[in-house]
């Protein structure tokens, strides 16, 4: 068990530290970093989805006044290495999907680079692609392993006997469409290749560049551009929003060092376009979600099944690891989970907002509303009642599980007790009317490697580390701990983050930030009052590393939660509204309410967008996303979020870290959609298995 | 082509010799270095653009800056100038924790603003019950559905909208435009 800290700062509910410039605007994004003289780069997208490029002529391109290079896959450096295929920019002349990069332009204003991008001519050998997912393929594969390393397949018990011999059982596909992150900042990286940095050891490369993590994006450009670690910078002090898809570095930031090595010494800004983002971005790919349970008659589950058939890029696999939450959520005998995957002429899927459970929270409890309807049972006993006391995946204890308590006060905020099972029974001014729940579950995580400065500088404690602040509150909960661990007042301390000048962070993903970055800074904390005492002397410093949780291998740690919605189908022309969805979470300490209240809340919007809005089309005549644009890939608006609320049950967990807290940032969007395709079924009786829930799914 | 153009932008005066594809939000941006107004789509679609031109709300990235010669532009950083807490709108945004990442703030900032002025004005919107009449001041009720409707051309990937909007009607009550 890890020492857990006195909570002084620590669940204060303090305003973000950078509050204030962003109001303004004056906190910096990529694209801003005030550089001198800077050229701008625009990068040609592959008209075809799979092929080869014969040739690009840039003829047209570079006799434009004012265009200093033009770089095709005849003429960009060659790259140390190619074995990541996404970040193998402009390598050969293989197409692997439509939008891939196949040139680009460097000019000296936005507005030329774009007219010369447009005048590049690239000739093509198309050959025949294929985009279509299904899970009829007779070329589905089993990966390795899934996203996080978890294994493809698990099979425990004998699920085909419990479905044979269970007095109910249930059987039903769902399906999530193929779905894109879209932060409000696109990707954008300022880049320079400065020769006359360095100290000998050669030229220098600095990225400013919009990354959920610094010190991992440099990682891996200087594997790719084949530098040392300190010959490359990164610097992100604010992130306009990721939501996993700066998680990793993708083809665009590649380009942007390419295109910074082609003029040394001039500073090159890349920001993809909104269209661009549809293609190199990463985004969650589609799920078709085989769904078995097996029950008897008062709701006991003897088994449970999801088998799960999605895509990934030909050209790289990512495989989003959405069957594991069922494999430990309900307690249930036989229990069987299947990834399969199609490799397509595709863009390269990657992490989007609870990867995984996101997209895995949908079958899984939808198929538990069917189930209850079936039972005549009400969805939240019979959650209760499949309640495990144990892990049913690994037998071990669970660190702290509070489902129950969140199905049950989430019932209680929104009045559930007493409501008619009976779909399609309330009409009220031409609207049906409904209610529903569903469950929500995010693993608690800590990462391996992460490391605090601490240091005493003109009566202030100053700590460092290579974090992001993605719209999470880093900038404000980080020195909210490193104030209780040092034992002084939270105006006391600074702590600065983004660059990998500070010490090295891991990425801000699986929300495991604020878990893994925290720990670090009680690490250094406490050896620094170890050393120094309360005497500490200006310039007195430590730097300590995150220790692996000796509690780890013997509890299973997640956070949890219920979601209750209240959804309403206009009953001539199926127009979808939520008036009322409320999130109850047992997710640990809260340590700033109103920066995880604004986490939870965000992920339910997220949420609300996925249940109702949400749907990349692809176009597999050409292998493009058709609605490539915030004006027809609907997110959720102002006027859609009605009355909204989240809140969570105090929770004490001394197993996960020395704060007791979980991460926040992703299980709000987990069974969001779920909830709110239940209350749309109690509303109107019809059962939509596969999202968005658009109004045409009524009009019957 | 190039034309001379001049804009004040938060009570300075630029010149400019401008490129006459350049938009207003890259002019801003790009030319004068005032990276208040973001961009986020380029094609009107999700407001991290507005300002304010001579006092009403626009999309800097869908209006031609040659357009703009000798016009007043305000972005958010230039809202109330000289006053050490900002505007109003800038404190409520700060109170109701109205934002996470921040890319949008200071479009959501500008057009809540452009919103104040124009229920003000007594403009409806397309959730006004009786258009002649505007919409209802003193009705918490119908002021929350005129402002989730006249602040949805903003986009908030982080849903931060709750807290927008209470922020709005914060901002609204203080400065008088709800009593």
């Amino acid at each position: 068990m890890t020492q857990t800290l006195e909570p002084r700062a620590m669940g204060q509910d303090l305003v973000r530290r950078d509050g204030p410039a962003k109001v303004h605007g004056t906190a910096i994004y990529a694209d801003e970093t005030p550089v001198e003289n800077p050229l701008y780069c625009r990068v040609v997208q592959s008209t075809i989805a799979r092929g080869r490029v014969r040739s690009v002529d840039t003829t047209e391109a570079s006799a434009l006044d004012g265009v200093i290079t033009v770089l095709t896959p005849g003429t960009a450096e060659r790259l140390a290495s190619t074995d990541d295929a996404e970040l193998a920019v402009l390598q050969s002349d293989d197409v692997g999907f439509r939008g891939q990069i196949v040139a680009a332009v460097v000019a000296e204003t936005f507005e030329i680079a774009r007219e010369a991008a447009n005048l590049v001519r690239v000739e093509y050998d198309a050959v025949d692609h294929d985009t279509r997912l299904s899970a009829d393929r007779h070329d589905l594969y089993a990966p390795e392993k899934v996203n996080a390393g978890y294994p493809t397949d698990t099979d425990v018990g004998n699920m085909e006997d419990a479905m044979a011999l269970a007095p109910v059982t249930l059987e039903q596909t769902y399906t999530t469409p193929m779905q894109h992150n879209n932060p409000m900042e696109p990707h954008a990286t300022t880049a320079l290749w400065d020769p006359a940095r360095g100290d000998g050891s050669g030229p220098g490369l600095i990225l400013w560049d919009s990354t959920q993590g610094v010190h991992p994006m440099r990682a891996t450009v200087r594997g790719v551009l084949g530098l040392e670690a300190d010959q490359v910078r990164v610097v992100c002090p604010f992130v306009g929003g990721g939501f996993g898809s700066k998680g990793t570095p993708h083809a665009n930031v590649v380009m942007a060092a390419m295109a910074a090595r082609a003029v040394p010494g001039r500073p090159v800004r890349l920001v993809l376009t909104r269209q661009q983002m549809f293609s190199l971005a990463g985004y969650r790919t589609p799920t078709i979600q085989r769904m078995q349970l097996a029950a008897e008659r008062d709701g006991t589950l003897r088994g449970i099944a999801i088998d799960v058939v999605e895509q990934t890029s030909r050209i790289k696999e990512f495989a989003e690891q959405t069957g594991v939450p069922t494999r430990k959520m309900y307690a249930a005998a036989n229990r069987r989970s299947t990834h399969r995957l199609a490799a397509l002429d595709v863009p390269v899927p990657s992490w989007m907002r609870a990867p995984g459970e996101c997209p895995g929270m949908f079958g899984p409890e939808v198929a538990m509303d069917e189930l209850a309807h079936e039972l005549d049972l009400d969805p939240v006993e019979l959650r209760i009642r499949n309640e495990p006391e144990l892990d049913p995946e690994t037998g071990k204890p669970f660190s702290s599980r509070n489902l129950v308590a969140c199905l049950r006060e989430g019932a209680e905020r929104f009045g559930w007790a007493g409501r008619d099972l009976t779909p399609r029974a309330r009409l009220e001014d031409g609207w049906w009317v409904g209610t529903g729940v569903a469950a929500s579950v995010y693993p608690t995580m800590r990462q391996a490697q992460s490391t605090a400065a601490v240091r005493f500088d003109g009566g202030r404690y100053i700590a460092r580390i290579g974090a992001a602040d993605l719209g999470t509150g880093a900038w404000t909960v980080l020195p909210q701990i490193a104030a209780d661990a040092l034992g002084v007042p939270v105006e006391d301390v600074d702590v600065l983050i983004g660059d990998t000048d500070f010490p090295v962070a891991s990425v801000a993903g699986g929300s495991s930030g604020t878990a893994t970055w925290g720990s670090a800074l009680v690490e250094a904390a406490r050896e620094f009052r170890d050393k120094f005492g309360r005497g500490a002397q200006d310039g007195d410093e430590v730097e300590a590393g995150v220790r692996p949780n000796p509690d780890a291998g013997s509890y299973t740690m997640s956070a949890y939660g219920a979601q209750f919605a209240e959804v309403c189908v206009h009953a001539y022309t199926g127009e979808v509204r939520v008036p009322r969805l409320y999130g109850v979470f047992a997710a640990g300490r809260i340590l700033n309410p109103r920066l995880a209240r604004s986490q939870l809340l965000g992920g339910m919007t997220m949420g609300l967008g996925m249940a109702l809005h949400e749907q990349s089309v692809l176009d597999p005549r050409f292998g493009h996303v058709v609605n490539h644009d915030l004006a027809e890939y609907h997110v959720p608006a102002n006027a859609d979020v009605a009355d909204l609320q989240a809140h969570w049950i105090d929770e004490h967990d001394p197993h996960v870290n020395a704060m007791g807290s979980k991460g926040v940032g992703e299980i709000g969007i987990v069974g969001t959609a779920a909830a709110i395709v239940n209350a749309a079924w109690h509303a109107t009786g019809v059962r939509v298995r596969d999202l968005p829930v658009t109004l045409d799914r009524f009009l019957t | 082509m190039d034309s001379e153009l001049t804009l004040q932008v938060d009570g300075a005066t630029h010149h400019l010799m401008i490129d006459t594809r350049t938009s207003l939000l890259d002019a801003l941006r790009q030319r004068m270095g005032i990276t208040s107004p973001k961009k986020g789509c380029d094609h009107g679609q999700c407001g991290a653009c507005t300002v304010l031109v001579d006092g009403r709300r626009v999309l800097g990235c869908l209006a031609l800056a040659v357009a703009y010669d000798g016009a007043e532009i305000t972005t958010a950083d230039g809202l109330a100038p000289g006053d050490a807490g900002g505007h109003p709108v800038h404190q409520a945004f700060l109170d109701n924790d109205a934002f996470q990442c921040g890319y949008c703030t200071p479009g959501q900032v500008c057009s809540a603003v452009g919103v104040l002025d124009e229920i003000g004005r007594g403009w409806p919107s397309a959730v006004t019950e009786d258009v002649a009449a505007g919409p209802r001041l003193d009705d918490a009720a119908a002021m929350d559905a005129e402002i989730a409707e006249r602040m949805s051309g903003n986009l908030c990937r982080c849903g931060a909208y709750k807290g927008i909007r209470a922020a709005v009607s914060q901002a609204a009550r203080a400065g008088g435009a709800v009593r």
